[in-house]
């Protein structure tokens, strides 16, 4: 499945997608697929598994907390994959794996770029790898059909926003406001602006994400980009209430 | 040294996220203007003569030489710097640049509390508002820095995630950085983390080799045949060699904390070891003390300012190239090189430090005696009492807190 077609073929009859966040291992495996089969069920559109990281430099204290309880559970990156492998070939939506840099260097960039290939992922969001750092991870990418998703924030330069243009794939996950993960995000005018500036370097869907929890943020964006990201909402959600409380956050939300 | 923007070797980098390149190249070019300007490197020295204790005397340590009967030890003493460690010198020329990038808030991570202390001394003399994250098992070994932090007007967090040491108020550092970067710098306290930190800290710490040649050519008119410094992040030692690394007679040899033993896997030991590997993490790539599917492993040493996973990628690629060599010195040794150093000389050195002190003295015995050593002492050791004091049995010691305690108790 090509991600950007996916995307322009489901904006046909949504005029916002939605992509859902959780992290590989936390509470626990069993979990995670509940959580995935609610999310499906409830009509997300996509869903990016972080595989967790002891340094998680970019993620607030939810999902942070999330990674380190994970790790202590004895998390491994094979146990991500094989999350991946059955996720993806059981529901018929794109799955992502969000994670840092190191996971990949680790196993070797190219290795685990295929694994997740082979696991049905179809790309990847890493925070902390800019386009000048980032050769052999863009080429591994290239090189397996999977998509490197590239950050644009609202203090990336009109150069440097082309510049992501240029290097990415799939679709640019414009970061709406400066921080970590977590915080909630008050949508503006200057969202607005922003938006304009990523737009017009690149043809590719557009997702807006960080702080993303109501209905409201959804309907702000309606019609602005292609995508909303929900991460720590839905944590924060499933930690206070259990998968029925899932349930109706993600129902209250199309 | 550099080949690469901001690589060393193969080392080094800016892995960071997308909100902060911005304000990192900002700084970059904030930190080239002040260098190339002629007025800042005088004016930073002038500071530092009139504020701090610059330049740090070169001691020689006549007792400890004859004691071991070997090489003659000289001492660079960088524990008479203000607030008590070379710290002062990265903190003090970062605010400098501070004060030229108009920014009106620092924040800071810290592992023994040295470098929070200079922060927040730095902030409370040229009005800044100042944060520093410190990970909750250092407040509780350091609690005299902590005291002092927040007396300068500091606010101390402390931090509770992962290990609950230095790399983890790093990444706190780096989460508030990305939301508060227009108003704040962070003041990064090594020689690591992204470019171009490693090579701003190197800089303003070059001072202490900078001195230290001029006064070993002034007393002996000749250079030292070794240098020992200890190795937390790296930035006392990059400070002390760089000024000798075309000297290839001088030999430079960095101490890391040994910890419980090499073998028993409770160490902080990334370059002497063979425990680390090359990863990316905190905004550069480097050796890291990690498993093998890159997540970072707990540390330990007795010293909270060597207790630190990365390691300088300026340090990791003059390991590389053979200019520098490293060791690792238990904390038994380190204790009782405090205590030797304290009776022969009169001096107290940090436990970080105290790793250089260590090594030094294994070698010095062996050494004939117009061999000349000199060892940094990045820091002083009375941040130190409580563990110090333990490890030494001081019954007394352990008397008056149980007294003070008791007094506080009954109030
Ligand atoms: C006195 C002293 N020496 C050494 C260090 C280690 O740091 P570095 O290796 O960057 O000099 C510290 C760090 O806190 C310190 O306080």
């Amino acid at each position: 499945m090509n991600l950007t077609e996916y995307i322009r073929e489901k904006r046909k009859t949504k005029d916002i997608l939605c992509m859902a966040h959780l992290v590989c291992g936390y509470p626990d495996f069993a979990a995670n697929k509940e959580v995935i089969r609610i999310m499906v069920e409830m009509g997300v559109d996509l869903i990016e598994l972080q595989i967790p990281f002891s340094e998680p430099t970019a993620d607030g204290p939810m999902i942070l907390k999330a990674n380190q309880l994970s790790l202590q559970r004895g998390t491994r990156v094979r146990d991500c994959l094989s999350l991946m492998r059955e996720v993806s070939s059981q529901y018929p939506i794109p799955f992502l794996f969000m994670t840092y840099y190191n996971i990949l260097f680790s196993r070797g960039v190219d290795a685990f770029v295929q694994e997740t290939r082979q696991a049905g992922g179809v790309g990847f969001i890493i925070p902390d790898i800019p386009p000048e750092e980032g050769e052999e991870y863009f080429n591994a990418c290239h090189n397996n059909y999977i998509s490197p998703i590239l950050l644009m924030t609202p203090t990336t330069s009109p150069q440097r926003l082309s510049l992501i243009a240029e290097a990415g794939d799939g679709f640019f996950y414009c970061v709406a406001r400066k921080g970590v993960t977590g915080a909630q995000t008050h949508l503006s005018q200057e969202t607005d602006e922003f938006i304009r500036r990523c737009r017009k370097v690149t043809d590719l869907p557009l997702a807006m994400g960080l702080g993303i929890s109501r209905r409201e943020d959804l309907d702000y964006l309606r019609g602005k980009v292609d995508i909303a990201v929900i991460g720590s909402a839905i944590l924060r959600t499933f930690e206070q209430g259990g998968y029925q409380a899932l349930q109706s956050f993600l129902e209250k939300l199309s | 040294m550099t080949t690469k923007r901001g690589y060393y070797g193969c080392f080094g980098g800016a892995f960071m996220p997308e909100i902060l390149i911005a304000t990192l190249s900002q700084l970059e070019k904030d930190f080239y203007a002040a260098k190339s300007d002629p007025g800042f490197w005088s004016e930073y020295t002038s500071l530092m003569s009139s504020y701090s204790c610059r330049p740090t005397p070169l001691t020689l340590a006549e007792n400890l030489t004859r004691y071991f009967g070997g090489a003659r030890i000289y001492i660079k003493r960088e524990d008479l710097n203000h607030t008590g460690a070379h710290k002062a010198n990265n903190v003090m020329g970062q605010g400098l640049l501070v004060k030229r990038m108009g920014k009106k808030r620092v924040i800071a991570e810290t592992g023994a509390g040295q470098h929070g202390v200079a922060t927040a001394t730095m902030a409370a003399r040229f009005g800044l508002d100042c944060t520093v994250y410190m990970g909750e098992v250092d407040v509780e070994r350091q609690r005299p820095n902590v005291f002092w932090m927040e007396q300068l007007g500091a606010t101390v967090v402390s931090v509770k995630d992962g290990s609950r040491t230095l790399k983890d108020a790093m990444n706190e550092a780096m989460r508030d950085w990305s939301a508060s970067m227009e108003t704040t710098h962070y003041v990064l306290g090594t020689v690591c983390g992204p470019h171009p930190f490693p090579e701003m800290v190197a800089y303003f710490q070059s001072i202490i080799g900078q001195e230290v040649k001029q006064q070993m050519l002034q007393r002996e008119g000749r250079l030292p045949d070794r240098i020992y410094a200890c190795v937390g992040g790296g930035s006392n030692a990059v400070g002390i060699f760089t000024a000798f690394l075309e000297d290839r007679q001088v030999e430079l040899h960095g101490v890391e904390a040994g910890g419980k033993g090499l073998a028993s896997g409770h160490h902080a030991s990334r370059l002497a070891s063979t425990d680390a590997r090359v990863g990316i993490a905190q905004g550069y790539k480097t050796f890291f003390l990690q498993d093998e599917e890159g997540q970072m492993k707990e540390t330990y040493s007795v010293a909270a300012g060597l207790d630190y996973i990365g390691v300088s990628p300026i340090l990791a690629n003059l390991r590389e190239t053979g200019r520098i060599q490293f060791h690792a010195a238990t904390d038994n040794e380190v204790i009782e090189a405090v205590r030797l150093t304290m009776k022969k000389e009169g001096i107290i050195p940090a436990l970080e430090s105290a790793h250089a002190f260590a090594y030094a003295y294994r070698e010095a015995p062996t050494l004939s005696k117009d061999t000349i050593l000199v060892i940094n002492q990045s820091g002083r050791g009375d941040k130190d009492i409580f563990t110090i004091a333990d490890a030494l049995g001081d019954a007394k010691w352990k008397e008056f807190i149980i007294k003070k305690a008791r007094g506080y108790e009954s109030h």
